[in-house]
């Protein structure tokens, strides 16, 4: 699939994740705007998956460490024919197995469960070892806020894949400078991520994450070295009132503001 | 005038769940242990030896290793994760929720040297609030040992079973008790002893204390039953409720937490289907003072006699 197609794909999830957020009354629209072109370009062009075999053995692991932006996955997963489109509509309903953060046992594609922050890469440092351990050939990729990057269990599984040499994992940092509260630059500010995981043992690549045409050679790249990607992203990307204001982590538009929104993101289809 | 008699030989649990995984391990070429530099005190210097690649230590970051054991087993492979009980389970508790007991992953946790062990080096060591923290999680049975042949059948029993649990082995040396060939199964207890005045419920290392107390009642006149419960989760209810409706009354005795541990999960069943006088003997509620695993169980109430005497004063309450 090409460029064009998947910012075509990108776009259609930004839009129907917009109209589940707003349907459903919550979500945690602003990240779900940032890290949208990164699950596009690896559902769609990067990872090796069989959606009516989800648990295949050769299959390409991914794991949501930001498990908050749950919604975005799901809508990916949809459109990638994990579980059915019109599910979408009952994110967060009672008994839907779309729940606020993605479970492994429910829905299909989903490889384990995340939500409380710092959790994925440990468990995709597992999941490359297991790799190297069955000389499997799949590869492991997850991805983590920059403000989740402040958990320390992030670094324990920084240091261990390194000494594994992990060249089979691939952590996709989303970038987009804000954090629950406020600016990571107010919080604890660990930019830039670049000479940090470098001295750990890393290979980093800094991209534009919101652009499919950097986003899809990085996560193709392969080197000798667990490799790390800064995907330097907006919050609220797409959505012009929305980007790079900390107030959208999870917040619900408004109707007046619903409509602007719905109308900017079709324009760009 | 009595014959010499020769003091038991003591065993290291840790001996026989080290020598039972390295056995599958030969068997099963997805065994993998995980460890956090805990190659000497999980007792894996011989799988590092029989199966170096196996062998996955992530160095001193319990949280890394839990999740580490779970992204294995997604992969395919059949780890068993083991560290220090109190920094496994309470350092990591948060990655044993969501990512084994809510994800479900089949992951084997291996808690070493649990309860009063590190009795010496304080309470920061001291194991006893991990059948609190872990019974509560759903998916994930609770299991502690009374000796090196219950942990070689768990062990066994462990490696074949299709979900994650949480093993409690200590570091002190205890004889044997149960049969050679006993067979693990999960969720139920042993009758040690039949009796019918009072039933003395305990595992691990408190099992043979119980029956020892046993033994002293029976020097008394009274007659007591002994359980060994080594599944807190799932609790054997039909056991439990057996011993409360035919003795009508029961002690517990356990290396942890009076609060959240194995009294509690009796006091649970025995409160919901037949209510009789309870005693539950295990550290209560405080920080222990400096000294051995064995004096520290003396000093908190458990040493034999205490146990019976607790017992007697219970069959009054009935």
């Amino acid at each position: 699939m090409d460029t064009t197609e998947l910012e075509r794909i990108a776009r259609e999830i930004r839009l129907r994740d917009l109209q589940a957020v707003f349907e459903a009354g919550a979500g945690h629209i602003g990240g779900e705007m940032s890290v949208i072109d990164i699950l596009t370009a690896l559902y769609f062009r990067v990872l090796k998956v069989w959606p009516d075999q989800p648990k295949h053995p050769d299959r390409d692991r991914f794991v949501l460490s930001k498990g908050h932006t749950a919604c975005a996955l799901y809508v990916t997963l949809a459109k990638r024919g994990f579980i059915p489109e019109e599910e979408i509509s009952t994110f967060l309903q009672p008994h839907s197995r779309l729940n606020g953060h993605p479970n492994c046992n429910k829905v299909p594609g989903v490889e384990t469960n995340t939500g409380p922050l710092g959790h994925g890469l440990p468990v995709a440092v597992g999941m490359a070892k297991a790799a190297k351990l069955s000389g499997a050939r799949y590869h492991t990729y997850v991805v983590t806020g920059d403000g989740e990057m402040q958990e320390g269990s992030n670094w324990e599984a920084i240091m261990a894949a390194a000494q594994f040499k992990l060249d089979n994992l691939t952590l996709i940092i989303d970038h987009n400078r804000f954090q629950q509260g406020a600016a990571l630059a107010e919080t604890n500010d660990l930019a830039p991520f670049r000479p940090k995981l470098e001295a750990f043992g890393w290979e980093v690549t800094e991209i534009d994450g919101n652009a499919i045409s950097e986003i899809v050679p990085a996560l193709e790249h392969r080197g000798s070295a667990p490799h790390c990607i800064v995907a330097h992203t907006n919050k609220g990307h797409g959505i012009s009132f929305m980007q790079d204001r900390v107030e959208w982590h999870h917040k619900v538009p408004s109707k007046e503001q619903y409509e602007i929104a719905l109308a900017e993101l079709s324009e760009a289809l | 005038m009595n014959a010499p008699v020769n003091p038991p030989k003591l065993h290291d649990c840790r001996d026989a769940f080290a020598s039972t995984l390295e056995r599958l391990a030969g068997e099963n070429e997805t065994i993998v242990a995980v460890c956090n530099d805990s190659v000497g005190s999980s007792k894996l210097g011989g799988f590092k030896s029989r199966f170096p690649e196996r062998l996955v230590n992530v160095g001193i970051a319990e949280q890394n290793m839990v999740g580490v054991g779970a992204g294995l087993a997604n992969g395919g492979r059949l780890p068993f994760v083991c560290g220090a009980a109190p920094f496994l389970t309470g350092r990591s508790l948060e990655q044993i929720k969501a990512d084994i007991s809510y994800s479900n992953a089949n992951v084997k946790l291996v808690g070493i040297s649990s309860g009063m062990a590190y009795g010496e080096l304080g309470p920061t060591h001291h194991s006893i609030e991990d059948f609190a923290w872990t019974r509560v999680l759903p998916n994930l049975p609770v299991i502690a040992p009374c000796d090196r042949i219950e942990t070689a059948a768990a062990v066994a029993w462990a490696a074949t079973y299709s979900g994650p649990c949480f093993l409690r082995l200590s570091r002190v040396g205890v004889p044997d008790l149960l049969a050679e060939g006993h067979t693990f199964e999960l969720g139920k207890a042993n009758l040690l002893r039949q009796g019918s005045q009072v039933t003395l419920i305990a595992n691990g290392t408190l099992t043979h204390r119980i029956v020892k107390a046993a033994e002293i009642l029976a020097d008394r006149g009274i007659d007591a039953r002994v359980l060994n419960l080594a599944t807190v989760r799932p609790i054997d209810e039909e056991a439990i409720i057996a011993a409360a409706r035919e003795t009508g009354a029961i002690v517990t005795a356990e290396e942890h937490s009076i609060f959240g541990g194995l009294g509690s999960a009796v006091a649970e069943v025995v409160v919901d289907h037949a209510p009789v006088p309870m005693k539950r003997l295990g550290v209560p509620g405080v920080y222990a003072p400096t000294g051995s695993a064995e004096f520290l169980l003396d000093e908190f109430g458990m040493a034999p006699p205490a146990i019976a005497d607790a017992a007697q004063s219970l069959i009054k309450r009935k």
